[in-house]
């Protein structure tokens, strides 16, 4: 789960993290009057969206004056911002972040994440604060400091002098370094997090080291043991019908083809996309209904992937384990009858009850497109969505 | 042969009662695969399915002498019950679980470096050597005993791989699903060493997806050392960056984990790639064929020599 800046800061100030003072805003009197309330010479008005790149975007200005900042926040309230990991349709911008200027003297950039490769935390510093870690890690790899974190003794204070040495901060602000980097690991661990980025973390002119930005974002999985997270998110970032899939449990992402795929099982429903592109066609979605599937869920998948206008054609591609064909079919035809589709729909099914499940969409009275294996229902589906343009 | 699970594998399944655990014990039990206890605490002393239950799985070994365990138990127990089967010693555990925190598993990665105790999963399908032993929640009745391992991180696209081999006749050895996490037990790696190994696998087939580097790291030990022909799709060349397609693991980050990455290690590694996931079967076919006119027209010597590399669709030898 992704949450703003704002949210990730007072969770990191919890655990001790340096950050600077702030408000978030929702209009420009409430901008005007944060400026004023934190009385720095200079305001920092930042728009908060779940996406990086907003100050090349536009999305973050200076202000003067608590005047400046109300007239920034006018105009980037409610902009569409655009930047490299929005996608072209960007973000609209719903809140903003007020913050105090600070005197900067240097960026760095810090990061802690799951190793894969290790099954291990990884701390990640590097002195090319400000820039995308990636393109670092691309043209200059040997910049980027690791240090790999066993989770029994958590970051060991020598883990992090070697990264705050590394970093070439001066002697005196290392033991600050170490108590910052410290706590940054407690607030990963403690939180269930799968990313902590502070990109930058500045150095000041008075020698303090302050997380400038955070990301965290929070292990799905484990939110269960998080409760107070729950209102951290903000469904305007979402995608609706994502939003409305979640409620289901299913796990939907919506794209831009014209061929909508309901598919028991995430690899499959990834092989479903692809081979529906290479037939020729573009999915529409990717739609994973899940191993033990009701016809109640069937029901909802197929009324969320055609409330996409863009869907012409739906490929249902089903490999019964767990999940029946028998019930599938009749979740389907049931959808059938209570959405009355207009698309048509091209059905694949394997596996447990195959010829039970056919059976039922053969005698159902709809027209329903049967498919003798994947590469056949792509293809059916995908020129069923052709004529249909 | 197979690989990991055979008719010496004696089961215990931690979570039996529950819902999900009752339902695949039953249909390993119908497989004729050797459940011979059950472990639910607070339970002990019970039956269930005919099994015996007991409180913990070091008495479930120590009473019954189980030697692999399969974990049916809800995500926030799950890395538990690991644990626990770790500490009774059993050499293998099988995590059907889909769900598990990452940190947990960062924890159980951690316990589990110098355990004798191999891990698959979590949030796999399981193994099975068709014929011998079902330790999972796999369709059985769409697999045959034969010389294909499959190996793969999805479950359903698994099934999707195994249907087409058995439909043109093609049998496997062991299929191992290793689960859809970052974090997962055992990987590409460690299975193809297993496939490898086995005199009876004649060939593999590899079903990775984007995310992580677990392919590329296959590819590099395959290009080295394994001279059984290879078949490799990776599922998600249309998935968009940035996001989590249903595993938790598969997300393609900072350019790294595409299927485009991932087809090019396989290919300079001289797996046999293929683009359709339609084409799985008929590529093995083709490829089992053509591995077989060789090695009996020509000396093993000579074939080992001669290596390709250059032609994305031909093997190594």
């Amino acid at each position: 789960m992704k949450i703003h800046e704002y949210q990730a800061k007072a969770i990191l100030a919890k655990f001790g993290v340096p950050v600077p003072r702030g408000e978030v805003v929702f209009n420009k009197d409430e901008a005007r009057a944060a400026a004023q309330r934190l009385g720095t010479p200079v305001v920092v008005v930042k728009a908060q969206i779940h996406a990086g790149g907003r100050g090349k975007a536009g999305g973050v200005k200076l202000a003067k004056s608590a005047d400046e900042a109300a007239a920034h926040a006018e105009r980037i309230l409610g902009m569409q911002l655009v930047t490299p990991q929005t996608g072209p349709e960007g973000r609209i911008v719903r809140r903003l972040l007020i913050e105090e200027g600070l005197d900067i003297k240097r960026e760095l950039y810090l990061s802690i994440l799951v190793d894969r490769a290790v099954s291990a935390p990884v701390f990640m510093a590097s002195t090319a604060g400000g820039m995308e870690i990636e393109e670092v890690a691309k043209d200059n790899p040997e910049a980027i400091l690791r240090e790999t974190i066993h989770p029994a003794t958590g970051l060991l204070p020598f883990q992090a002098r070697k990264l705050a040495f590394g970093l070439g901060l001066a002697p005196e602000v290392v033991n600050a370094a170490v108590q910052f980097l410290q706590s940054l690991y407690r607030a990963f661990m403690e939180t269930d997090a799968s990313l902590v980025e502070i990109n930058p973390c500045v150095v000041t002119g008075d020698g303090r080291l302050v997380a400038l930005d955070a990301k965290v974002t929070f292990d799905d999985n484990a939110l269960y043991r998080h409760p107070e997270f729950k209102d951290l998110r903000d469904l305007e970032e979402e995608t609706p019908l994502e939003v409305e899939a979640s409620k289901f449990k299913l796990n939907y992402i919506k794209l831009d083809g014209t061929v909508g795929c309901m598919v028991n099982g995430a690899g499959l429903a990834m092989a479903t996309m692809d081979i529906i592109k290479l037939s020729g066609g573009s999915p529409a979605n990717f739609l994973d209904v899940g191993g033990g599937a009701s016809e109640e869920q069937v029901k909802n998948a197929f009324r969320i992937l055609l409330s996409d206008p863009n869907v012409k054609a739906v490929f249902v591609n089903i490999f019964g384990g767990i999940l029946r064909c028998d019930v599938l079919a009749s979740g389907v035809v049931n959808a059938a009858k209570e959405l009355k589709f207009k698309v048509p729909v091209v059905v694949r099914m394997e596996g447990t009850n195959v010829e039970k499940g056919q059976e039922i969409l053969c005698n159902s009275g709809f027209n329903f497109t049967i498919a003798k294996g994947m590469k056949d229902g792509a293809q059916k589906a995908v020129a069923l969505a052709e004529g249909a343009r | 042969m197979s690989v990991l699970i055979d008719q010496n594998t004696r089961v215990v399944v931690q979570g039996i009662t529950g819902r999900e655990g009752s339902f695949h014990a039953q249909q390993m039990l119908d497989y004729d695969t050797k459940v011979i206890a059950g472990v639910t605490p607070g339970k002990g002393g019970t039956k269930h399915l005919g099994v015996p239950v007991f409180n913990t799985v070091a008495e479930a070994v120590a009473k019954t002498g189980a030697n692999a365990s399969i974990v049916f138990v809800p995500p926030p127990f799950a890395a538990d019950a690991i644990l626990e089967a770790v500490d009774a010693n059993l050499p293998l555990v099988i995590c059907i679980t889909e769900g598990v925190p990452v940190l947990d598993m960062v924890r159980v990665a951690a316990a589990m470096k110098d355990s004798k105790t191999r891990l698959i999963g979590p949030n796999c399908p399981g193994v099975i050597s068709p014929g011998k032993c079902k330790m999972g929640i796999m369709p059985a009745s769409i697999h045959k005993q034969g010389n294909v391992g499959v190996v793969s991180r999805s479950g359903t696209l698994t099934y999707e791989a195994v249907g087409q081999l058995t439909e043109l006749g093609i049998g496997q050895s062991t299929c191992i699903g290793i689960g859809g996490d970052p974090i997962i037990g055992t990987s590409f790696l460690d299975s193809i060493r297993l496939f490898n190994d086995d005199p009876d696998t004649h060939a593999i087939v590899m079903i990775g997806e984007i995310g992580g580097n677990a392919e590329e790291v296959a590819a590099e030990f395959i290009k080295k050392h394994v001279k059984k022909p290879v078949v490799g799709f990776i599922a998600g060349q249309t998935a968009p960056p940035g996001r989590r397609m249903g595993h938790a693991g598969a997300i393609i980050s900072g350019g790294h984990g595409t299927a485009i990455e991932k087809y090019k290690a396989m290919r300079a590694a001289g797996i046999h790639t293929i683009q359709s996931p339609a084409d799985i079967g008929e590529t093995i076919a083709r490829v089992m064929r053509d591995s077989k006119s060789k090695s009996s027209a020509k000396p093993k010597a000579a074939a080992k020599k001669k290596s390709s590399g250059k032609s994305p669709k031909r093997g190594r030898r």
